[in-house]
């Protein structure tokens, strides 16, 4: 029995669907781009939460509101607060302080009844990103902020996703009153527009921060993937293969999960990475409008909430650096959505 | 016609049952005893009381669920928690402003995205049409936000083109001052996924039949692209205009926020911040049941546009 019957002439073994998608995959060069920025963010992310990276996000580095190093010559004519005031280095100058006939004197005292081991001696007047209203650096915060922002959409859309696909797979799969109340579920879901949805939750909610976000994100946003996923368990429970699985007398979970999952998980695939773009921003304007992560903590939502005030007195490299972070992530992702639809999807013969 | 109108009517019932449980169940137990909310809003223990006593805080549950029942029914919800204001007249008076905003807002998306997806399909595959999809996946992945920040600041703050905020009483004022620039922060950011997804109905339609006979009597391409092929292709974009109208009135929701525009969306904003549940409420259940109206009246219409389409 340990000789197959081609062992004489062997044939090679046909590749797998996975590994056929890899190599439709691989000649994409948009898609192996943008999966490796997905790929450098997801790293940076992963470093940043083991304390690697921009760990110390908080520390006062430099001088409030100093500019980035490549725009110095730029922004002195801008006359940005932090030029204005040299002499007093680590006070951060607001607009209150600027017409505050002690505000240097009362800094100069603070100064001196801080303990001289808290912060560096000389705090930078420039920074590669340049620094926030607390001389924090922009960089680090940006890469902290992206920490957040990330772990919030990837563990939200998992939320969803998950709800989404198993509602979906035992509606589709069971037919019937699970069906019916499943659908009810989703029509009752669907009539509220998802944005209004958010804001209730969000109201009721007692609790602020990440794991809030994520709840309300993933509660609200599983039934695009509840829809899908109930077509294709209605198209795959006729197939032959479960037909065959159910005569070798295969469990209804084992036949659900263990033989029609893999069949779809390309599907659960390009509709998670979908989600997760769509949580990303709507972690933002959460943030944003203060229903999401708090203002002690810090993502993209928060600091461009930060941005919007800062550009009043003509300070834009922490609106630049968060804008460009994100835009750059969720086009990468996006654009990794596409390529990935294009080689999971048998279908398509390019 | 008129069965299929009913029975979709009839279909509604165990949906809107289910919203109004959902915002129950939401507020009334998630949410904790709401006295809780009112204690931090109003000191006054005589006001809290008779609220309580008014929402049926001292019954069982069901008895709740029976006096929120009655209040969706009569368009009732009693007075906002914050302002006094009863909940309909509240909404009465935000109405406007939200659709002084939003209707030329999407009137002018509409043809914009429409024209924008003809000329795109007319030109498929080429590098213009491939380039503006390039752009469009950019601009869609920077945040709404962002758009409104810097437009307010460089064109209204820097600049001076258009007021930094405001509204009046006169709808031509807001129509031709304060309007005009929260119009085209939102064209611009919806300029992108709209076009993207009529580009695709119009693409459906260039490899018909009707399409290549249409251009084998030797009509001209643009004849064909913009005739021919937009009356078939406006077919889904007038579903899809129909049934995004409830959304709209919350999609502005940013925009009337940073305008200081007195809508609708800047309300619900408001109530959220202050925990005040009447209006939430209402606003969850009425824009749900306008919503599932307007998919009926867009189903209704794609039967009306499209003879073939047979409603079962």
């Amino acid at each position: 029995m340990t000789l197959s019957p081609h062992s004489d002439n062997p044939v090679q073994a046909s590749p797998g669907a996975w590994r056929l998608a890899w190599q439709r995959f691989s000649a994409d060069r948009i898609g192996m781009w943008s999966a490796c920025i997905v790929l450098c963010f997801l790293l940076l992310v992963a470093l940043t939460a083991m304390g690697l990276v921009a760990a110390d996000w908080e520390k006062e580095v430099a001088i409030g509101h100093a500019p980035p190093t490549w725009a110095t010559s730029a922004s002195s004519k801008g006359a940005g607060p932090s030029q204005q005031l040299p002499d007093v280095l680590d006070y951060t100058p607001s607009h209150a302080d600027v017409t505050d006939p002690i505000a240097k004197e009362w800094a100069q005292a603070q100064r001196a009844v801080k303990p001289a081991g808290e912060k560096p001696d000389v705090l930078a007047a420039h920074l590669p990103m340049g620094a926030d209203k607390w001389g924090r650096d922009v960089l680090s915060k940006t890469i902290k902020g992206a920490e957040t922002s990330v772990l919030v959409g990837l563990a939200a859309a998992l939320v969803a996703t998950v709800l989404g696909a198993v509602l979906g797979a035992v509606s589709g799969w069971f037919g019937g009153w699970v069906d019916d109340l499943s659908n009810w579920l989703y029509n009752v879901f669907h009539a509220i527009p998802g944005i209004l949805l958010i804001l209730a939750i969000a109201a009721v909610l007692d609790t602020k921060g990440s794991a809030a976000v994520v709840v309300i994100l993933g509660s609200t946003s599983w039934t695009g993937m509840y829809r899908l996923m109930r077509g294709e368990f209605m198209k795959h429970r006729e197939r032959e293969y479960v037909r065959a699985a159910d005569a070798i007398g295969a469990s209804n979970m084992r036949r659900m999960f263990v033989h029609i999952l893999p069949n779809v998980s390309h599907v659960i695939l390009v509709q998670y990475s979908l989600l997760t773009v769509a949580c990303i921003k709507a972690e933002v304007i959460l943030s944003y409008l203060g229903f999401g992560v708090p203002v002690d903590g810090v993502s993209w939502g928060t600091m461009l909430t930060e941005a919007q005030n800062d550009l009043l007195v003509g300070i834009w490299w922490q609106l630049l650096c968060a804008t460009l972070a994100m835009s750059l992530f969720v086009t990468a992702l996006s654009l990794l959505t596409d390529a990935l639809r294009d080689a999971l999807d048998p279908k398509v013969v390019q | 016609m008129h069965a299929y109108v009913a029975r979709r009517l009839w279909q509604m019932l165990p949906t809107m049952a289910g919203v109004i449980l959902l915002v129950f169940f939401l507020f009334n137990w998630v949410g904790g005893d709401p006295a809780y909310v009112l204690a931090g809003l109003m000191s006054n223990q005589e006001q809290i009381e008779s609220i309580r006593t008014a929402m049926g805080l001292n019954e069982p549950l069901y008895v709740q669920l029976w006096i929120f029942v009655k209040q969706v029914a009569t368009f009732d919800f009693g007075a906002s928690w914050t302002t006094g204001e009863s909940v309909s007249q509240l909404f009465a008076s935000r109405l406007p402003a939200s659709l002084t905003l939003m209707l030329p807002l999407l009137v002018i998306e509409t043809v914009v995205c429409l024209v924008l997806a003809v000329g795109l399909s007319w030109v498929r595959g080429s590098r213009m049409d491939r380039g503006v999809m390039v752009l469009f996946t950019l601009l869609m992945s920077v945040s709404i936000l962002v758009f409104i920040i810097l437009g307010q600041y460089l064109l209204a703050y820097r600049w001076g083109l258009f007021p930094v905020q405001g509204w009046g009483d006169s709808l031509w004022k807001n129509l031709s001052t304060y309007a005009p620039l929260p119009i085209l922060l939102g064209l611009l950011v919806g300029v992108a996924p709209h076009t993207r997804l009529f580009r695709t109905f119009v693409l459906d339609e260039v490899d018909q039949d009707y399409v290549r006979t249409a251009r084998a009597k030797g009509l001209s391409e643009a004849r064909v692209m913009f005739v021919h092929v937009l009356r078939n292709a406006l077919i889904p974009v007038i579903t899809f205009v129909i049934s995004n109208i409830p959304g709209l009135l919350l999609g502005a929701f940013l925009l009337e926020r940073f305008f200081g525009i007195p809508g609708i969306g800047r309300e619900i904003i408001l109530a959220v911040e202050r925990s005040d549940f009447p209006v939430i409420k209402a606003v969850t259940v009425y824009v749900a049941l306008a919503t599932m109206v307007f998919n009926l009246l867009g189903d209704l219409l794609y039967r009306l546009t499209d003879p073939r389409v047979q409603l079962r």
